[in-house]
């Protein structure tokens, strides 16, 4: 079974540092890092008037999607998907086979500078997971919800 | 598999309603969103046919509240019953924390809810996830309809591991939310122990 994906502080703000500069080096409008199971671990640029969490799904049930067609035509994976749109287009990255890079991009820039960005960043995030993946397979590293009762969760459910 | 954010203090897990073509998952989904605040929901996401069969998937963000100070979020999927359907089906279990099979009352169902239940079990295994250990529960829905079998027949047939099982009228909201508290409940024990 998959082991749970666990975020800390200092990876977090090491990721959104990643996103935020990608978002400016690159001239993009928005980019956002996804979880392969749909959950959204970062976003950066005018995310103001995105349902980010619809986004996050849609993007993890399109690279389920796509990476089934890889493996029936017997490929193992489509690592990088792009979507042209009338204004805003769209590139998709996998990264460490685990997150998914999303960039979301309009004509102030152009597909070639996008993709070249888009490759230093992955490789730095490729790092920072590989961290964060050592770090939660490391001994002590146990349940963090050990602690909470069972009173906990039945407060939770108590109104 | 869950996701804990230390940093945004947040825990997001995911639960899948699986169950025959028909049986009321949407319609689970649906109620819960008429049903909860503005505040402690996202947008309901249907990928759907003209004909309003789930193609690919129904998508359902919720916040349960806090536990300690984590915010929990909970990710509700339904999967598409048809059986044709499958590849979707598999890769919507990948990374599931609880799931919910909602059977269809009727006895003319009978058949298709045991070849899901079936389904259920060979595609978990695939993901290297064993329903007999997995957080899950059984919702009996269509009650109100006149040829539904005894509650007891289901039982026996559907759920002989004994999990806590709900009646429920889906559109009307009978067991929604018991069976969505019992799956919640169930998966956030299952993180307590450490699972996952
Ligand atoms: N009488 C009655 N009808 C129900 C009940 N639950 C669902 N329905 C109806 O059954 C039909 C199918 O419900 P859906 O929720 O779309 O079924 P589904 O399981 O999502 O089906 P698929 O997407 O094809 O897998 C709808 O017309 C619902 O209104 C129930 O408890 N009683
Ligand atoms: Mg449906």
């Amino acid at each position: 079974m998959a082991s749970q994906l666990v975020m800390y502080e200092e990876e977090f703000h090491r990721i959104n540092g990643v996103c935020d500069r990608l978002t400016k080096d690159a001239n993009a409008k928005v980019v956002f890092l996804v979880d392969k199971n749909g959950q959204l671990i970062s976003a950066a640029g005018q995310t103001h008037n995105i349902d980010t969490t619809s986004l996050a799904s849609l993007t993890a049930g399109n690279v389920a999607a796509m990476g089934g067609l890889a493996k029936l035509i017997g490929e193992n994976e489509f690592p990088n998907q792009f979507h042209e749109g009338a204004k805003d287009s769209l590139y998709m990255t996998l990264v460490g086979g685990r997150v998914v890079l999303v960039v979301i991009f309009d004509n102030r820039t152009s597909l070639g500078l996008v993709r070249l960005r888009i490759k230093k960043a992955t490789e730095e995030l490729e790092k920072i997971f590989a961290a964060l993946a050592a770090r939660s397979a490391a001994p002590g590293a146990g349940s963090p919800f050990a602690e909470i009762s069972d009173a906990d969760i039945d407060n939770l459910f108590s109104e | 598999m869950s996701f804990i954010n230390y940093s945004s203090r947040e825990i997001n897990c995911k639960i899948v309603y699986y169950g025959p073509g028909l049986c009321g998952k949407t319609t689970n989904l649906q109620y819960i969103y008429n049903k909860t605040n503005p505040e402690t929901k996202g947008k309901l996401i249907s990928l759907s046919t003209e004909t309003d069969r789930t193609l690919f998937f129904d998508f359902l963000p919720l916040s349960l509240g806090e536990i300690r100070g984590f915010k929990t979020r909970f990710h509700l999927y339904t999967v598409p019953g048809q059986v044709f359907y499958d590849a979707s089906r598999k890769l919507i279990l990948k990374g599931v924390d609880g799931v919910v099979f909602v059977a269809d009352s009727q006895v003319e169902r009978m058949e298709a809810n045991i070849e899901s239940m079936e389904n259920l079990r060979v595609n978990l295994q695939d993901q290297g996830y064993d329903l007999n250990k997995i957080p899950f529960v059984v919702q009996y829905n269509k009650r109100d309809l006149p040829n539904a079998v005894s509650e007891d027949e289901l039982r026996k047939v559907l759920n002989p591991r004994k999990v806590p099982d709900y009646p429920a009228v889906a559109p009307t909201g009978v067991g929604v939310f018991d069976t969505l508290k019992s799956v919640a409940k169930l998966v956030l024990t299952e993180l307590k122990k450490g699972g996952a």
